[in-house]
C-alpha cells in the first residue's frame, strides 16, 4: 500500500530524533569511565530506572507488533501483552534482587560471581550476543515498516537511520543516554497511547458497508493493481470496518471501555484473509463474529483445532514469554544502574506498573485499529500509527515519532548489552586483555558500531515478518539459555561451573536449531513448505527450558567434586 | 584455573539460614502468580470454550483474566514491595 509523505510528520520527527541525539551529546561526558560507560555510575534513580525499565521493554514488538497482531487477528495479540507482562513477576520475585548484588556490568558478572570460571564468561557472552541479535531483528524491520508512510522512504533507508542513530546515542554516553532516552520514551508512550485510547473510546464504534477482494499482482518484482504500479492514485483501499453493531444501531457515540468491549463482541466486524498464489496475492474480505474475535484462536488457529502439536506449540509460547523476560541481557544490565537491591526491587515494581497500564491500552488500540476502517491490508506493523492518522495527521506523526524512539530505546538497550558482553566479558574477562577503564570504554564502543551495522543487515533481511512473532523467538532463546543457569545458581548449592557452562550451550543450542529446523523457519525463511520441517511444532521452549535445567543438575551431579563454588556462596547471597 | 574449594563456613552458616523472609515472601507470591497464570494457560489450551462465557459485565473471560493477569502482577509487586524487610 503507497503512504503519501507528510511535511509536518517529517519535521515533528526529525524533532524527535534530533531531541535525543542532541540529549546523548549533552550526557556524553557524564560517561568517561567503565562504571560510567556501562552501568551509569549505578546512580540512576529508582524512579528514573523503573520507567527506563518499560522504554527499554516496550519495542517495537510490543507497540507496533501486538496493535497489528489484535488488529488483524484479535485477542491473540492480546496473549503476547499477557506472557510479556507475567515475565516481570519473575524477574521481580526471583531474580532482580540477587542479579543486583551479585553483578557489576554483565549477565556474565552474575553468573561468575562465584565460581571464575572462563567456560562461564565466554557462554554467557555468546548467549547474551544471541539473544540480543534475535531482539535486535524485530525493531530493526519495526524501524524499516514506519519509515516508508513517515517520510516516504524504502525500508532500508528506515533500517539505516536507526541503525546509526542508535550507534550515535551509544557511542557517545553509553548507558547514561541509554538511559534517559528509555525514559523519556517509555513517558511519551505511555503518554500518548493514553490519550488514543481516549480518541477511540469518544469515537466510539460505526458501521460501514462490505468492501470488494483486492487484488496485488506483482510483475518485475513490483507490486500492481489495477495493471499499474501502486503510488498515491492507484492505491489499496484501507481496511477494518464494523459491518453490524447490537441492535441494528449504525453508531455508538461515545463508549466506556467496558462498553467498548461488550459492544464489540455482539458486532460483526470485517477482517482479512490473505491468499498469495504465485505472483497474485488476494485480500479477501470475512465477515467474523466479535466473539470470536475476543476469544483466542484468530492467529493460534491450533488452539481450536484441538491437536495436540497445535496445543503445545500455544503452551510452549506462554511458557517461553514468562520464563524470558527474566533472562534477557538488556533488561538484567540495567539493574545495574541502580546503587542497591531494594532500588533494583522499586524499580522494577514501577517497571510493572507502567508495562502492565501500557498491555491494558494494547488491546484497546489493536481493536481500535481493527475498526478504524484505515488499516494496511499488507502490513500489520502499521496499523498503530495509521489508527492515529485515522484522527488527524499531528496525532500520526506524533505517534509514529514515538514509535521510532521507541525502536530507538530499545535497540540502545540491546547494542549496550551486546557490547559489554563482547568488551567487558570476552575481551576482558576471557581473553584476559589487559585494558585501562579508558580502553575498557573504547572497546565497548567499537563492539557497539559493530554490533549495530550486524543489525542494519538483519533488518533488512528479515523486513517480511511480523516482528512480534520474532521476538517470540529470542525470548525462547533466552529463556532456554540463560534462566535454569539463572535460577540454579540461585536456589541449588549443588549448582557447579560445569553444569552452569552445560545447560547454557545446550539450552542456546538446542533452541536455536529447534527454530532454525521449524515450519516457521521453513515457510518464512527458506521458502518451502512448513509442513516438510523436521520439528513437530514452532515454538521450542516447552522442550528446551526443561532438558536446560536437566543437563545442568545432571552435569553438576557428574562434576560435583571439581567444580563446586568458591569465594562468596551465591545461594546465601541471594536468600538475604 | 577452576580448582574445586568448599564454601566458607560462615557462608555455610548463612544458607543454613537458608532462604531469607524477603526471598520467601518472593516465592510464596510467585507461586500464587504462577498457579493464576497455569489456568489461564489451562483453560486456553484445553478449555477455550470457556473463554467465551461471559460472567461479569457482559465481557468475556478471556478479556476478564488477561486483565486480572495484569492487574495481579501489579498487586502482587505492590503486596511484595510493602513487605519487604530493609536489607542488613
Amino acid at each position: 500500500m503507497h503512504h503519501p509523505t507528510s511535511l509536518l510528520a517529517i519535521a515533528i520527527f526529525s524533532f524527535f530524533v534530533g531531541a535525543v541525539l542532541f540529549l546523548s551529546f549533552y550526557l556524553g561526558s557524564k560517561a568517561k569511565s567503565a562504571k560510567g560507560y556501562y552501568a551509569a555510575h549505578g546512580q540512576v534513580g529508582w524512579f528514573v530506572n523503573g520507567i527506563a525499565f518499560a522504554g527499554d521493554y516496550l519495542s517495537a514488538a510490543s507497540f507496533l507488533g501486538i496493535c497489528g497482531m489484535i488488529a488483524f487477528y484479535g485477542y491473540d495479540g492480546f496473549l503476547y501483552s499477557i506472557g510479556y507482562l507475567a515475565g516481570w513477576v519473575v524477574a521481580l520475585f526471583v531474580i532482580a534482587e540477587p542479579i543486583k548484588r551479585l553483578g557489576k556490568f554483565t549477565f556474565a558478572d552474575a553468573l561468575d560471581a562465584q565460581f571464575h570460571s572462563r567456560g562461564i564468561k565466554i557462554t554467557a557472552a555468546i548467549s547474551t550476543l544471541v539473544v540480543s541479535i534475535f531482539y535486535l531483528i524485530p525493531q530493526m524491520v519495526g524501524a524499516g515498516a514506519l519509515i516508508q508512510p513517515l517520510l516516504g522512504l524504502r525500508h532500508e533507508w528506515g533500517v539505516i537511520i536507526v541503525g546509526v542513530a542508535v550507534i550515535i546515542i551509544v557511542v557517545t554516553a553509553g548507558m547514561v543516554s541509554t538511559t534517559w532516552v528509555q525514559f523519556i520514551k517509555g513517558s511519551l508512550l505511555v503518554f500518548f497511547c493514553t490519550i488514543l485510547v481516549i480518541m477511540i473510546l469518544s469515537r466510539g464504534l460505526h458501521t460501514s458497508p462490505p468492501s470488494k477482494p483486492q487484488v496485488v499482482i506483482k510483475v518485475d518484482g513490483k507490486n500492481q493493481i489495477n495493471g499499474q504500479p501502486i503510488d498515491e492514485k492507484n492505491n489499496l483501499t484501507p481496511v477494518g470496518h464494523v459491518l453490524e453493531l447490537p441492535g441494528g444501531k449504525t453508531e455508538t457515540g461515545p463508549l466506556g471501555p467496558v462498553e467498548y468491549l461488550r459492544t464489540l463482541q455482539n458486532s460483526k466486524i470485517e477482517t482479512y484473509k490473505k491468499e498469495v498464489k504465485g505472483d497474485v496475492t488476494t485480500y479477501t474480505p470475512v465477515a467474523q463474529k466479535g466473539a470470536d474475535l475476543l476469544t483466542p484462536g484468530g492467529y493460534f488457529k491450533d488452539i481450536k483445532a484441538g491437536t495436540w502439536k497445535g496445543k503445545l506449540n500455544f503452551l510452549s509460547l506462554m511458557l517461553a514469554l514468562f520464563c524470558g523476560t527474566a533472562a534477557l541481557p538488556h533488561i538484567l544490565i540495567r539493574y545495574y544502574t541502580v546503587k542497591d537491591a531494594a532500588s533494583a526491587r522499586k524499580s522494577t515494581v514501577v517497571g510493572i506498573a507502567a508495562i502492565g497500564f501500557f498491555y491494558v491500552l494494547t488491546l484497546f488500540l489493536g481493536l481500535g485499529a481493527m475498526t478504524s476502517g484505515n488499516l494496511d491490508p499488507t502490513d500489520s506493523n502499521m496499523s498503530a500509527p495509521l489508527l492515529a492518522k485515522s484522527f488527524n495527521p499531528i496525532l500520526f506523526a506524533i505517534i509514529s515519532a514515538i514509535a521510532f524512539t521507541t525502536v530507538l530505546g530499545t535497540v540502545s538497550g540491546l547494542i549496550m548489552a551486546a557490547s559489554g558482553a563482547v568488551a567487558h566479558d570476552i575481551m576482558g574477562s576471557f581473553m584476559k586483555m589487559e585494558m585501562d577503564d579508558h580502553a575498557k570504554v573504547r572497546a565497548g564502543k567499537i563492539a557497539s558500531v559493530v554490533v549495530g551495522i550486524i543489525a542494519i543487515g538483519l533488518g533488512m533481511a528479515f523486513k517480511a515478518f511480523n516482528v512480534t512473532f520474532l521476538v517470540g523467538w529470542a525470548f525462547n532463546i533466552a529463556a532456554s539459555a540463560n534462566l535454569p543457569a539463572l535460577v540454579m545458581l540461585l536456589f541449588w548449592r549443588g549448582t557447579t561451573r560445569q553444569g552452569i557452562t552445560a545447560s547454557i550451550t545446550v539450552g542456546l543450542l538446542s533452541s536455536l536449531a529447534w527454530i532454525m529446523l521449524s515450519g516457521d523457519a521453513y515457510l518464512n525463511l527458506y521458502g518451502k513448505p512448513a509442513a516438510d520441517a523436521p520439528m513437530p511444532f514452532n515454538q521450542p521452549g516447552i522442550v528446551t527450558i526443561p532438558l536446560g535445567f536437566l543437563v545442568l543438575i545432571v552435569v553438576s551431579v557428574m562434576t560435583h567434586s571439581t567444580g563446586r563454588r568458591r569465594g562468596h556462596d551465591v545461594v546465601a547471597v541471594a536468600a538475604r | 584455573m577452576d580448582t574445586s574449594s568448599s564454601p566458607a563456613p560462615d557462608l555455610r552458616a548463612a544458607h543454613d539460614a537458608h532462604i531469607s523472609p524477603n526471598s520467601r515472601l518472593g516465592l510464596a507470591l510467585f507461586a500464587v502468580y504462577l498457579a493464576l497464570y497455569l489456568g489461564f494457560m489451562g483453560i486456553a489450551a484445553f478449555k477455550y470454550e470457556l473463554f467465551a462465557s461471559t460472567p461479569f459485565g457482559g465481557v468475556n473471560l478471556a478479556i476478564l483474566y488477561g486483565m486480572a493477569l495484569i492487574v495481579a502482577a501489579l498487586v502482587l509487586a505492590l503486596i511484595y514491595m510493602m513487605l519487604c524487610k530493609p536489607e542488613r
